[in-house]
């Protein structure tokens, strides 16, 4: 399992797990990423400190630092 | 029969507000929510059948989960659930994004929850089809059991079968909701319905929901107010034994909705994987881009901090000039004395102090809705997120900060871009720090009295107000830092948004936006600056009748006296030219001795005629409610070096803060048409003594004032704003005592740490 922050842009990978607090989950499984779903990495924003990822045919753009509690595996 | 009520909900980016626009037209006001103080969009509808609807905006959510309170409207508004029955709306109108839809019909499955008719707007098919995609309509509508209906908000295109469609669900019983909790679940709920609060209405398939909807939303950290303790106390029980029983109910719930619409996606888009984000990555490219990305966020906010600081003068200027020739023309009508004052200074230079903001105000929206229109600003939100959030304040409140550089009234307006309350309210506390442009004339006086004669260098000068500049901004972000972690104390949200796609603005939505932004301002904030004008014109100008001191008094009557002279010699002269019987040159001679002296004497009793008005002015200002107010004032001013001279300057500057140099202009006699760079008012500034004869505005004195003036609001319309932004005197008061113990701190450390180090 590795960090989604850590991924370049164009990596398509399996979400595995969500850390962070109960709020923090629920918005972003809410927005679509739950457990399993795959999800595309679509460009790190270097500046901002951001990272926009492709999931459900939905965008959502996210901080590092809280990209970084979000463990993804890669695809089977 | 009342008319019916429509909710109207969606994600954000959707064009939901488009939408609105569009339907509402003209009819479309600003309101509260039923209960809650916040904004709310409102407007009629026609509707084929039942007429006039009423047509009611809820705020752009993903979810109707919520935490905070500004989440909460949306389940309170769509659920209906204030006390007020009629406030429950018959039908909701759900905008559904078509290049999003998985995401997007997540928020539609839990409105079905709710036992509500429904009809689902999609909007962006237009952009879905220019890429060779398509969304199965009909399959969609079958699988929610509800109308769906494709509508293109700009061109009106769909309008009549959406309306249609509401008509045809009002009179039709509740659909069955697609998804409802799995049984297993719902044993669990049935303790929760129970202790919902009985003005929710909760029956059948909507207690379920609000059941639902509570257990997900409460527990010990969020912001809730208002929430009855018993409701509390079951959904802690009920999420105890989930976790006894090791059930992950959040996945549990939001994976089992996301399972329905998967199950689905494939027949809703018939046509394979989508390349609808294409234009949106190829202008991200450029705009998110490290180095060209910067320099387009540079060059935007250069131009929008020029349109406020400098392309705003002229529409200023043709405000004041109108106000101005308005007063004219009623001054010259009323007969001079109380009336003519009220009316022409009070309440004319009143409705002024209103009107001179709107220019700034507009053209500082005017940018806001662009860049929100287009998808711009949630990039800069993003962009700058990194460095506001330092110091507690949100990517969004960089535009206001800048702003602020012009004016803080747009710039405390402009804090609505940001969703929750705590951000808005954290970004309008720090505002005010920013050196205003009403700031410049003063510090340009100060800056200027501070030098001595000859010694002036521009170099030193500039120094010093750019000085002024970095301090301000230092010290703002300071204080965000501070009042974060203490009054203004949040949970920290984690910034999970989506980049909107980039769209062209919709300018008849703009310019609506204009308007009412200029309406809310006016209305509700004017009245408030109306009557703080009046009441600081009251200030200065009362009592109207007082006795002249023995010097004024002195110089009155050496005036009347010259006057008299002049006069009587005139009219003798015109009476003996006319007779014929003495020649003028002598009659002049004795008089004054010569022609030359005459004009000489004449010149003088000019000068003294202005000389005494000044005085009278400054006399007046003096005992005036305000005047005896700065000398009240003195001991408390005293050690940050300030005189009470200096204490009415303070007073006058509350109604603007330019007004502190033509203030001092009246207290010093030397005229009120002044500006900061007046080299007359400079130098009296220099020459005023103290009592003990040594210079009064001492080069530290002068930096103790900048330093009062750069932190203390006294700014009554910044405070009006925010009390029209906040809803309450609450903020706007703390707002004022706070900067006004830190500019009296600071100040006092300034001016008793100088005297200490041998500055004084």
């Amino acid at each position: 399992m590795t960090p989604l922050s850590s991924l370049g842009p164009d990596s398509t990978v399996k979400l595995s797990q969500l850390g962070g607090d109960r709020s923090f989950q629920r918005r972003l499984m809410e927005l679509g990423l739950l457990p399993g779903t795959p999800l595309r990495v679509v460009r790190r924003v270097p500046m901002g400190g951001v990272l926009e990822i492709e999931v459900r045919r939905s965008r959502v753009t996210l901080r590092m630092s809280e990209a970084s509690q979000v463990l993804v595996t890669p695809l089977d | 029969m009342r008319s019916p009520l429509i909710a109207l909900a969606g994600n954000p980016n959707t064009g939901k507000t488009t939408l609105f626009n569009q339907l509402t037209g003209s009819t479309g006001k600003v309101g509260n929510y039923p209960g809650i103080t916040v904004d709310c969009h409102i407007g009629e509808v026609e509707l084929p059948n039942r007429g006039t609807a009423r047509l009611m905006d809820v705020p752009g959510t993903y979810s109707l989960a919520a935490r905070s309170e500004e989440e909460r409207v949306a389940i309170e508004v769509i659920a209906g659930l204030s006390e007020n029955p009629n406030d429950r709306p018959d039908v909701v109108l759900v905008v559904v994004d078509a290049t999003q839809l998985n995401r997007n019909l997540y928020l539609v499955l839990q409105v079905l929850e709710l036992d509500i008719p429904t009809v689902v707007a999609l909007t962006m098919v237009d952009v879905l089809e220019s890429k060779g995609e398509r969304i199965d309509r009909a399959s969609l509508a079958k699988e929610l059991g509800i109308p769906v209906v494709e509508v293109t908000a700009s061109t009106r295109h769909g309008f009549d079968d959406l309306c249609a469609a509401i008509d045809s669900v009002l009179d039709a019983p509740a659909p069955t909701a697609p998804w409802t909790p799995p049984a297993d679940l719902q044993v669990l709920l049935a303790p929760l319905s129970s202790a919902l609060p009985p003005e929710w209405n909760a029956k059948g398939a909507r207690s379920t929901a609000l059941s639902l909807w509570a257990l997900l939303s409460i527990d010990d950290a969020d912001e809730h107010v208002g929430l009855p303790d018993s409701l509390r106390k079951a959904v802690a029980a009920c999420r105890k034994s989930a976790e006894d029983a090791k059930r992950p109910i959040e996945e549990e719930v939001i994976a089992s909705r996301y399972a329905w619409i998967d199950e689905r996606s494939e027949s809703f888009h018939p046509s394979g994987e989508g390349r609808v984000h294409e234009s949106t990555d190829k202008v991200d490219k450029l705009l998110l881009h490290p180095l060209i990305g910067f320099a387009v966020f540079l060059g935007t906010m250069t131009v929008v901090f020029q349109a406020l600081f400098s392309w705003s003068d002229p529409m200023i200027g043709a405000v004041e000039s109108a106000v101005g020739w308005l007063g004219a023309v009623v001054s010259g009508l009323l007969p001079t004395g109380i009336l003519h004052d009220l009316v022409v200074d009070g309440l004319i230079g009143g409705v002024g102090a209103v009107l001179v903001f709107l220019p700034q105000i507009l053209l500082l929206f005017l940018f806001i809705g662009l860049m929100e229109d287009t998808g711009y600003m949630s990039r800069v939100a993003f962009l700058m997120d990194r460095v506001m959030r330092l110091v507690g304040l949100h990517g969004r409140a960089f535009v206001p900060m800048m702003s602020s550089f012009a004016c803080a009234v747009p710039a405390v307006m402009a804090t609505r871009t940001m969703e929750r309350k705590r951000d808005r309210l954290l970004t309008m506390m720090v505002i005010p720090l920013m050196t205003c442009s009403a700031r410049l004339p003063v510090y340009t006086l100060l800056i200027a009295v501070m030098a001595m004669p000859g010694e002036e260098s521009n170099f030193n000068q500039g120094l010093l107000m750019a000085g002024m500049y970095i301090f301000s901004t230092l010290l703002a972000l300071l204080v965000a830092g501070v009042l974060s972690r203490t009054v203004i104390k949040g949970p920290k949200v984690p910034l999970i948004l989506e980049m909107p796609p980039y769209r062209r603005p919709h300018w008849p939505s703009v310019f609506r936006m204009l308007r009412q932004r200029a309406t809310i301002f006016v209305r509700d904030a004017g009245g408030v600056i109306l009557v703080c004008s009046l009441a600081m014109w009251a200030l200065l100008a009362f009592p109207r009748h007082v006795d002249s001191s023995p010097e004024l008094a002195t110089m009155q009557a050496e005036l009347a006296q010259r006057t008299e002279l002049l006069s009587s010699s005139e009219a003798e002269l015109y009476e003996a030219q006319g007779a014929g019987s003495l020649d003028p040159e002598e009659r002049i001679g004795a008089d004054f001795g010569s022609r030359e002296n005459r004009a000489e004497f004449q010149a003088q009793t000019y000068k003294l005629e202005s000389a005494v008005s000044q005085k009278l002015s400054s006399e007046r200002l003096a005992t005036s409610y305000g005047g005896r107010m700065g000398r009240t004032i003195e001991p408390v001013i005293e050690p940050l070096g300030f005189d009470w001279k200096m204490g009415i300057g303070l007073i006058g500057a509350f109604a603007a803060r330019e007004v502190f140099v033509s203030t001092m202009g009246v207290v010093y006699g030397v005229g009120e048409d002044l500006d900061g760079e007046s080299s007359l008012l400079r130098d009296r500034l220099r020459r005023e003594t103290k009592p003990d004869g040594s210079r009064a505005y001492t080069p530290l004195v002068c930096f103790s004032l900048l330093v009062f003036f750069a932190l203390a609001c006294q700014c009554m319309t910044t405070l009006a704003v925010v009390y029209r932004e906040t809803k309450g005197w609450q903020w706007p008061t703390f707002l004022f005592t706070y900067t006004l113990i830190l500019a009296w701190g600071c100040s006092f450390a300034v001016y008793q740490g100088g005297v200490a180090l041998g500055f004084a």
